[in-house]
């Protein structure tokens, strides 16, 4: 078991947005947290990386298991002057403890995580000048440079294409299949029932945690519109 | 020009003012692309009112206004995080009050009105000795710190949701950040003015961002620009006359629109 809740409670500005949540991620699951808006997917995936503090229960994160994270854009991004290597490279900063300059490892390590995406010809771009797929390619780059065991993302296809989004999809898709578990923050109900394994349901009044065979049966999903687009 | 440089004065303003430009070429890149530029400005206010309590006390400016500064520096920063707090609006509240209360300050204390100049637009009469080797030490002590950490000031300028997820300490390299931009604007502001020792900060780096593609590369040519345009700026206000402080803002302000036109074309 990689990470487990019990019973967990996070408030944000005064409101209980998680309440009494139980659910728990094993190595090479693929779960999908769905929800409608402000039912706290993302304060749940600040939990779990303890950028917020829960006011109630326990977050279990297996100590050994490394995080890397995929947040959402911010509109300072926009226009960053940065090339994708700088990008990239600064996923690794978690592997030393003080150093002025990056290091060999750290160096062929981005490289590495640059040629299992298929970019390292971006490698000296200008990250503000890619496509939305592209920058979504770097980001997860970057984020598999700081771990490869668990990867936490937070709407990874907001605003791309159709085209991108299918083509990430299918990337995440291949780094699960090499054993690297996913848990991905989506608006996007068909995806997370074509490839999730779990299924995390949040919303406002009810909740629901279960394989993706269960989710299909339950009442939250047929509510959700779920069924209908299977 | 070879006069210029005779005067023992001007020697001091240029050797203080080098140093400092650099360092705040360093630091605006940093706190431009944050969005954070206004509290550099509003540091340059509340390092006005600093002064004229620092003075109005007889003590050594440096001394006083430092350690004001530097809290303000700590607060702007929690405001503008804090979301329930208008970040902008509460900067546009500490730059006019501490204004305020600094021309109420210097109009009480006897014999400083005529100061009110200098304190507001600079001088380069003002650099002392003491004021030059502290400039020095000073920013030396900045630069290494940019330069040690100059990995993690990146991750946390582009990303510090990431930065924080990956377990650095991004609430220490933004009060890192925030405390040089203190000392910076501090040691800048008695030559370069509390209103315009800003400008100092926010021209080069937004000069370099129209033309560079990489952090590094806009860290840099915003160094040279920064440095290039004090120069020049005080070449042309002892040829002409004219206030050091500004002449070196105009000139940084048509480097910027000369970078604008390079982007474009």
């Amino acid at each position: 078991m990689q990470i487990s809740c019990e019973n967990l409670s996070i408030s944000y500005e005064g409101k209980t947005v998680i309440d009494n949540l139980s659910f728990c991620v094993n190595k090479g699951d693929y779960l999908c947290i769905v929800g409608e808006n402000g039912s706290g997917k993302s304060t749940l995936i600040k939990g779990l990386l303890s950028l917020k503090k829960a006011s109630s229960g326990k977050i279990f994160v297996d100590s050994k298991a490394k995080i890397g994270y995929l947040p959402q854009k911010t509109p300072t991004q926009k226009d960053f002057p940065a090339s994708v290597w700088e990008v990239v490279l600064s996923g690794t900063l978690n592997t030393k403890k003080f150093m002025p300059f990056y290091s060999r490892a750290q160096k062929k390590k981005a490289k590495d995580c640059l040629e299992k995406l298929n970019i390292l010809d971006l490698k000296k771009a200008c990250y503000r000048n890619l496509s939305g797929g592209q920058q979504q390619r770097v980001f997860l780059a970057r984020a598999l440079c700081a771990a490869e065991d668990l990867l936490l993302l937070d709407e990874p296809v907001n605003g791309l294409d159709p085209v991108a989004a299918q083509e990430f999809y299918e990337l995440i898709k291949n780094i699960n299949k090499s054993g690297t578990t996913i848990i991905m923050v989506t608006h996007d109900i068909s995806h997370a029932l074509k490839y999730g394994t779990h299924i995390l349901h949040l919303s406002e009044n009810d909740m629901f945690f279960g394989t993706k065979e269960e989710y299909l049966n339950s009442d939250l999903c047929k509510n959700f519109g779920g069924g209908k687009k299977l | 020009m070879i006069e210029m440089l005779s005067y023992p004065f001007m020697q001091r303003a240029l050797i203080g003012g080098l140093f400092v430009s650099l360092c705040a070429a360093l630091l605006g890149v940093s706190l431009v692309l944050k969005r954070y530029s206004m509290i550099g400005d509003g540091l340059s206010h509340v390092g006005f009112g600093a002064l004229a309590i620092a003075t109005a006390l007889n003590t050594t400016p440096i001394f006083v206004a430092l350690p004001i500064v530097i809290i303000f520096a700590f607060l702007l920063l929690r405001m503008s995080e804090n979301s329930s707090i208008k970040g902008d609006a509460a900067i546009a509240i500490v730059s006019s009050g501490s204004l305020a209360v600094g021309v109420i300050i210097v109009s009480l204390t006897k014999g400083m009105n005529t100061d009110l100049n200098n304190y507001l637009f600079g001088s380069v009469l003002a650099m002392d000795l003491s004021d030059v080797i502290l400039a020095c030490v000073l920013s030396v002590i900045v630069i290494l710190l940019f330069l040690l950490y100059y990995h993690k000031i990146f991750s946390v300028t582009f990303d510090e949701t990431f930065t924080r997820a990956i377990k650095l300490k991004a609430g220490l390299y933004n009060g890192m950040i925030a405390t040089l931009t203190a000392v910076t604007i501090v040691l800048g502001m008695k030559m370069m003015g509390a209103l315009l020792i800003s400008s100092l900060i926010i021209f080069p780096a937004l000069s370099a961002m129209r033309i560079c593609k990489t952090f590094r590369a806009v860290l840099l040519i915003s160094a040279v620009i920064s440095c290039v345009c004090f120069v020049l700026g005080m070449v042309l206000s002892y040829l002409y006359d004219l206030p050091a402080g500004a002449t070196v803002v105009c000139v940084n302000m048509i480097i910027f629109f000369i970078c604008s036109i390079f982007k474009k074309s």
